[in-house]
């Protein structure tokens, strides 16, 4: 719909353009600008009750206005306000006032004089809350004018004792924003009295209204925002306010305490009733904590949040915040991790079932214990075992933050978060087994922290596991035991869940590649190799045996002596595996064996890197040889070509580059081609058939330039500008053609047109960047511009392939960081011969799991076809919800897309593939007139055209015909 | 002077046989109505003659409260109501109304078909005593009479169970029951507004412990239960039907399903059904997650968890066997106790607190021998756990609920007096409030100051607030007004409208005053010195000079004479109404003082 009416908004306005050509449509314009104000006029002065008088208003309010227009609009209002005795109407037209102020390109100067001085006769407190909120609208447009935020603030202080609490907080609200930043400024501006912004809003932390109160600490907050720096003293009214009744008083007040604390971290505070002194960041910290046990949740969620950027606490505090000093019947008591972290380091390894295990040790003198006031003190236990799942997810987030800048206190939090991976609600866990990930290289497990991990590969969901593979991965692990443990763990999942296959292979790489000490010992047993008799060689296909040879084999890169231990068949199983799963498998210097390839040296910059000064260099030569005669050109571009592909393929990390120059390289070339066909030479008529090259690449060129906008992440705006040049000349060679094939001349005639406003709507977007494209096709093309609009269709076509010749080849920059979009289809894998059979008419589900890389907003993009033998094809939207986000650049599509076809004498495969669905109209930005969020937001949503960028798989399927 | 008066019948400095009395503002209330587990004789159920010696007990209270439907807090209700005679009504939740019968049948089969005991209430006074009850919503205000009022918060423990504030005119007391401040697989936390009653009831089971996280704990007993079952040892629970039972139940149920594990889970009791379907219809009383899940499966309709048969427990290979009642004192529980006590390889696990002189206190005090009745001696081989799964707030949860409510006073039950010295100490030190803890029997008196609300009319606040420039929550405000006292309401209205009110005429009070001031010029000339004096001294007054000569501060009128006697001494003649009194006098002391002289 956004999309339509924006399209619509295009097209409105450039027929505007040609009317003004055409005929004298100018009057018609401007016509029917004033006339909106007059129309207003008119139905207010027709208005014969306020409820009449209200509806014209409302119904104006639905369009927008255009800049030239408001300051009359704003006069017919103001009028009107004079005259109208019912608040109600006032209250709208003060409303419309704030909103026509906000319009682009009017400045409210004007209007401010008249707002404030019927603000001083208003009575009615709505409103006047209303007033305020205009001048505030006001205020923020006029940031600079110091004068005016001046008398602003005096207005706002002079309605703060006003009684109704909606203009109290629109005052605190309009100083927030509006306070002068400095004092300076204050004294210089025309002998105004000097206002202490920060005091006056602190007088009213204490009002009486609480949302007046939680406005003054918002405003506060503001201020900080704009970069006035708090005072000190601030920091203990807030203080006062963590008790206040009222949750969202406590809870801005939890968040003002955390600004100050942010400002003056070292500044010295006393505790209260004792003579000690600490620093101001720790005291907070511990207020904070403290309120992770409020009342309400609202206020523990932010206080939990808040904990987590607290990073200048001293350990000592921090490390407080897991101990919760427990105690049973008056006597110290060991927390269960304290005892099973005792059991770990006594060598014990089976959990010694000693009665009494957990036993209260020595007496705690009653008068030590300090059970509330004990500031941070188990906060984060709390905070962990909250009811409220979004609490325990703030808590851990926090965890996560504070643990990845203090190692020890990641080591610390290690047994808690392990914990919550026993959480009830699945979010949680995953959350917590992703912050594990993130501190990993902090920390070791211990063996028993291992066991709790390794537990939940159990776990029936699918994330779950694939997270804890994926923590898995990099952690590091104390014991060969450990190793061995995580590995039978990583099998029993396997056989469970089939279909885990890749992800535990991959989690085993990465474990093995990590603790080639650790493996080595088991090595024997793994292998089941025993010293003297040769043992069954195992079944090679079996996913668990691959799973430990790829564990040991990892392992054996870096351990040389390890391959001494393998049997005969291990090392025939290597080669298969080297070949087979390459990615998985790595390279061995085996004895007796040539290394396949020489180790790379992956530490080499990418700049000092020979494989990238060579793309540089074919590059270079390419662009530099621009006039040679066109034999040599193409000769040359297709080597060129060819060695691209071939470094993209050798080296992965300028895939991308290598691809994305190819690609334009390929345009060139058969832009080229295209342009040398004989048939240009000849008359037109005689030439038919072999206009099917030409037109062939035309469509190619086209297709590639879209790929090359939308199948690369990292494409920045100068390559856009070159890649839609270069459709512009495919689409001018398109049109070339159909004019030498086409019979008569109507169709030329809308093709022409349509060209024309290609030409233009490029010129409106890129006309930052036409300066760059000296010399190109469309610097031409805009020079002859205003000829071609009168020309005849024939004469035009001529003039384009004059300079289709003679245009020349633009220089392509190369973006830094430029990825080709592929996906990978894991499931259906394609390689069962058992059909998938239902019931026709009826559906099938299939399961696809694919995996994306470097697409950019997949859930807006990736649509999935199905193809049946039949030449149908389907496109499926997978639910936003079915992508998930792994890492950086990667992503992960589990999808269900529904089968169904009528009934089949035999199965028959369908063809699944993955495909980018594109439009080109989203990438333009946004004109500035059209605003409003319903317009823009359906833009995304419409598709141009798609891209397949998935090998496709073949489905085996038979709809089978019902029975009756 | 108005007071509060607590008398606990039970739970005084003991654990079991909730039941307090509590008169406030001339109401009665009682609050719980429990039984001991311990004892089986007259000290089960609460002394009711305490009451009965003045009267009738319908008469003499005005409600009865039950916080949840544990034995020990509502235990001795039927006998309460029908046999010592209660008609007045009973309040109580719907969980616990619905739940409360199906406890008490059951405790009424174990003590009269099983222990043979007479005089005991029967079937038909369960139904007759439930039909008085009234069922309170969690936050809903119930009226009991005119001026009693009563409000549910939520309170964790078990499901239903709930706090109460009883509030009579702006005096108010906190029950709390049983309460748990961190939530559970099942129920979520217990939580109170800050209601600054004046004084607050709470239970102190454990004063003086604070608990290890309970992930740390679920973690433990899992461990515990799956390592047993591997080695092929049957796992006894001793729970009560209800509350931890559910607790531990989906906790397992959830573990064996991610686990895959196959060794069988049995419920004992028959209860089981029944009250699980109450668990299932009352979602709205668990915790967050079960709430947002039950659309797609109720938590509560468990997989692995099936009946227990008598039989079941002489079947060989592992097993987990949940079994009432909860502390081995009766019941299907000591039966497999008695049976399974003897292999090593077992285990019994016990969830919670134990009463003192029940088995289950006993095995785990360490007694390994147990007489049992009939002067077996059972030696105990199993192994004895104790996992505190407990449902009540620990020293840090108490003290989070007092630091919430902010209340007065504190009184401590439901208790062990030792520990609740402890807490006590740190209740006072810690809030600065008193805090209490009687025996059962003894009664605590609480003064009180009630407010005593007084309305203002509109016009009079709002000409005050005025006159005020920016609000200072520090300083108390000064308010003239006039206070009317009709019919026990009270009214605060400005003195014009209470004169109109009363069909008074005003009388205007004036103080006049002579001031000498030695001066020989004329009067005239005094009176323009005196004019610019106070109008150089009085910057923010409005002084005037007058035509006929006088000069005026605000309302206050001087005028100079010549003195009678004396040409040279002036007298200046200040009068003032009483409204000015504090201007008027400050004027005639600055007066006093003289003039300065003219330069």
């Amino acid at each position: 719909m956004a999309a339509h009416l924006k399209k619509r908004v295009y097209e409105e306005f450039t027929k505007v353009v040609q009317q003004q050509q055409e005929e004298i449509a100018t009057k018609k314009l401007r016509l029917t600008k004033p006339s909106k104000s007059a129309a207003l006029h008119i139905d207010l002065c027709k208005a014969t009750s306020p409820a009449d008088a209200l509806q014209y208003l409302l119904q104006f309010a639905r369009k927008p206005v255009e800049a030239e227009s408001v300051e009359g609009v704003v006069r017919i209002l103001l009028e009107h306000y004079y005259k109208e005795n019912d608040p109600s109407v006032r209250l709208k037209i003060a409303s419309l006032l704030g909103l026509l102020s906000k319009t682009a390109g009017f400045s409210p100067d004007c209007i401010m004089d008249d707002a404030i001085n019927i603000l001083q006769n208003e009575k009615s407190h709505q409103v006047l809350a209303q007033l305020l909120d205009t001048l505030l609208a006001i205020g923020t447009k006029l940031p600079d004018n110091q004068a005016i935020q001046m008398r602003l603030v005096d207005v706002a202080c002079k309605h703060l004792t006003d009684t109704s609490h909606g203009v109290r907080n629109k005052c605190l609200q309009l100083l927030g924003n509006l306070g002068s930043l400095e004092k300076s400024v204050t004294k210089d501006a025309e002998g105004l009295a000097v206002r202490d912004v920060q005091k006056i809003i602190g007088d009213y932390f204490s009002d009486q209204d609480p949302r007046v109160r939680t406005a003054a600490i918002k405003a506060m907050l503001q201020l900080h925002e704009r970069g006035l720096k708090l005072y000190q003293t601030i920091y203990t009214q807030a203080c006062k306010l963590l008790s206040d009744d009222y949750e969202q008083v406590r809870s801005a007040a939890v968040q003002l305490i955390w600004v100050v604390s942010q400002l003056y971290p070292e500044s010295i505070v006393p505790i209260p009733s004792s003579n000690e002194e600490i620093r101001l960041v720790d005291d907070a910290f511990g207020k904070i904590c403290h309120m992770v046990s409020d009342g309400s949740w609202v206020v523990r969620v932010q206080a939990s949040k808040l904990l987590g950027s607290m990073e200048q606490v001293s350990s000592h505090f921090l490390e407080q915040t897991l101990d919760k000093k427990l105690m049973s019947d008056l006597r110290r008591k060991r927390t269960a991790h304290e005892r099973a972290k005792e059991l770990y380091t006594s060598g014990e390894f089976s959990s010694g079932r000693k009665w009494g295990d957990d036993a209260p040790k020595e007496e705690v003198d009653t008068g030590a214990v300090n059970l509330i006031e004990s500031g941070a003190c188990g906060a984060f236990v709390h905070g962990l075992e909250d009811e409220m799942y979004e609490v325990r997810i703030a808590a851990v987030e926090a965890l996560c933050m504070l643990a990845q800048s203090s190692p020890s206190f990641a080591e610390k939090c290690l047994d808690f978060l392990v914990d919550m991976f026993n959480d009830e609600i699945e979010e949680v866990r995953l959350q917590s087994i992703h912050t594990m990930r993130k501190i990993s290289n902090n920390i070791t497990l211990r063996e028993d922290q291992l066991d709790t991990v390794l537990a939940v590969l159990e776990d029936s969901s699918r994330d779950i596991r694939e997270a804890l593979h994926e923590l898995l991965c990099c952690t590091n692990v104390s014991t060969k035991e450990g190793i061995h443990l995580a590995l039978v763990e990583l099998l029993k999942n396997l056989t469970k869940y089939p279909t885990d296959r890749d992800s535990i292979w991959k989690c085993l790489k990465f474990l093995g590649s990590r603790h080639p000490t650790l493996v080595l010992p088991l090595v024997p047993e793994l292998l089941s190799t025993h010293p003297f008799f040769d043992t069954a060689e195992p079944d090679m296909d079996d996913p668990a045996y691959i799973a430990v040879l790829v564990l040991i084999f990892n392992a054996a890169k870096t351990c040389p002596t390890m391959p001494a231990l393998f049997s005969d068949h291990t090392f025939r199983h290597y080669a298969y595996l080297r070949d087979s799963l390459s990615h998985l498998v790595p390279a061995l210097r085996l004895p007796g064996r040539k290394l396949v390839s020489s180790a790379l040296s992956p530490n080499i910059m990418p700049h000092e890197d020979p494989s990238h000064q060579f793309l540089q260099q074919s590059l270079e030569r390419v662009y530099s040889l621009q006039h040679l005669d066109p034999q040599g050109t193409q000769e040359l571009l297709e080597f060129t070509i060819r060695d691209l592909q071939r470094l993209g393929e050798l080296q992965s990390e300028l895939a991308g580059v290598a691809d994305f120059s190819a690609t334009y390289l390929r345009c060139q070339l058969l832009l080229i081609k295209a342009l040398q066909e004989k048939l240009w030479n000849v008359a037109a008529p005689l030439y038919l058939k072999q206009s099917d090259l030409a037109s062939a690449a035309a469509k190619q060129i086209m297709e590639e330039t879209y790929k090359m906008e939308f199948m690369y992440s990292g494409v920045e705006n100068k390559q856009v500008v070159i890649i839609h040049h270069m459709r512009l000349q495919a689409k001018a060679l398109q049109l070339i053609v159909t004019a030498r094939t086409a019979r008569g001349v109507d169709p030329l005639f809308g093709m022409c047109e349509k060209f024309l406003q290609e030409v233009d709507f490029f010129q409106r977007c890129f006309i930052a960047d036409l300066p760059h494209l000296q010399d190109s096709f469309v610097d031409k093309l805009l020079d002859l511009m205003p000829r071609l609009m009168t020309s005849k269709p024939a004469e035009v076509v001529k003039i384009l392939h004059t300079m289709l010749r003679q245009s020349t080849f633009l220089h392509l920059p190369l973006p830094e960081q430029i990825h080709k979009a592929s996906a990978t289809i894991i499931e259906p894998a394609g390689e069962s011969d058992n059909p998938l059979r239902f019931t026709s008419g009826l559906v099938v589900a299939l399961d696809v799991d694919a995996t994306l890389e470097h697409v950019q907003d997949p859930q807006s993009t990736v649509k999935v076809q199905v193809s049946y033998p039949d030449g149908q094809a389907q496109m499926i939207h997978p639910k936003p919800a079915d992508f998930r986000n792994p890492g950086p650049g990667r992503h992960r599509l589990i999808t269900q897309v529904y089968l169904s076809h009528t009934a089949w004498t035999e199965p028959c495969q369908v063809e699944v593939r993955l495909l980018l669905a594109y439009n080109s109209s989203s990438r333009i930005p946004k004109s500035p007139w059209i605003e409003g969020g319903e317009m823009s937001s359906q833009v995304e949503t419409s598709i141009e055209g798609t891209i397949p960028f998935s090998k496709s798989v073949k489905v085996y399927i038979m709809p089978k015909p019902a029975r009756r | 002077m108005p007071e509060i008066r607590v008398t606990p019948l039970g739970a005084g400095q003991d654990v079991g046989r909730s039941c307090i009395l509590v008169s406030i503002a001339g109401k009665n209330v009682m609050l719980d109505c429990g039984m001991h587990m311990g004892f089986s004789d007259d000290r089960r159920f609460p002394d009711f003659s305490y009451i009965t010696r003045s009267g009738r007990l319908t008469d003499f209270l005005d409600c009865v409260i039950i916080s949840h439907f544990h034995l020990d807090h509502c235990g001795a209700l039927p006998y309460f109501s029908e046999m010592v005679g209660y008609d007045g009504p009973i309040y109580m939740t719907q969980p616990t109304q619905a739940i409360c019968p199906i406890l008490l049948e059951d405790y009424r089969k174990i003590a009269v078909d099983k222990k043979g005991e007479a005089n005991f209430f029967t079937s038909q006074m369960i139904k007759d005593c439930m039909k008085k009850v009234v069922a309170v919503h969690l936050h809903q205000t119930v009226q009991v009479d005119d001026e009693l009022e009563i409000k549910a918060y939520y309170a964790g423990h078990v499901l239903g169970a709930a706090m109460f504030q009883i509030k009579v005119g702006s005096e108010s007391v906190v029950y709390t029951g049983d309460y748990n401040m961190t939530p559970d697989r099942h129920l979520g936390a217990a939580w109170i507004d800050k209601c600054r009653p004046n004084l607050l009831i709470t239970e102190s089971t454990y004063a003086t412990t604070i608990r290890d996280s309970k992930r740390c704990r679920e973690r433990d007993f899992l461990k515990k239960v799956h390592e047993t079952v591997e080695r092929g040892g049957k796992v006894l629970i001793p729970v009560f039907a209800l509350g931890r039972a559910q607790e531990l139940c989906i906790l397992l149920e959830t573990f064996w399903e991610r686990m895959d594990l196959k060794a069988p889970i049995y419920f004992s009791t028959g209860l089981t059904e029944k009250a699980n379907h109450y668990y299932k219809l009352f979602i709205p009383w668990t915790n967050q997650k079960i709430r947002k899940t039950f659309v797609q499966r109720n938590m509560f309709e468990f997989k692995h968890i099936k009946a227990f048969d008598r039989a079941f427990a002489d079947s060989p290979g592992p097993m987990v066997v949940f079994a009432t009642p909860g502390m081995l004192h009766a019941g299907q529980s000591l039966q497999i106790f008695r049976k399974w006590a003897g292999n090593e390889k077992n285990m019994v696990i016990m969830p919670g607190y134990c009463v003192q002189g029940t088995v289950g206190h006993k095995i785990l005090s360490g007694q390994r021998k147990l007489e049992m009745e009939g002067r077996q001696v059972l030696e105990v081989k199993m192994q004895v756990e104790y996992m505190s799964f407990s449902a009540h707030a620990d020293a840090k949860g108490i003290m989070q609920l007092v630091g919430q409510a902010e209340p007065e006073n504190v009184l401590l039950v439901h208790g062990e007096a030792k520990k609740m010295e402890f807490l006590k100490q740190k209740i006072e030190q810690e809030f600065r409030v008193s805090c209490y803890m009687p025996a059962n029997g003894e009664t605590v008196t609480l003064p009180t100051s009630p407010s005593i609300p007084v309305g203002i009319s509109l016009g009079l606040l709002k000409r005050e607030m005025a006159q005020g420039l920016l609000p200072d929550a520090k300083k108390p405000r000064l308010l003239h007004g006039t206070l009317i006292m009709k019919d026990s309401n009270f009214r605060l209205v400005s003195s014009e409208q209470a004169l109109k009110e009363l069909g008074l005429a005003e009388h205007q009070l004036r103080f006049t005053c002579r001031v000498h001031l030695h001066d020989t010029r004329k009067e005239q000339e005094t009176a323009v010195r005196v004019y610019s004096h106070l109008k150089s001294v009085l910057k923010d007054h409005c002084v005037q000079h007058l035509p006929d000569g006088s000069v005026t501060v605000e309302s206050i009128l001087i005028q100079a004479a010549a003195h009678s006697e004396d040409p040279g001494t002036k007298v200046l003649l200040v009068s003032w109404t009483y409204q000015d009194e504090e201007l008027g006098s400050y004027l005639t002391s600055l007066l006093k003082k003289g003039l300065p002289q003219a330069s």
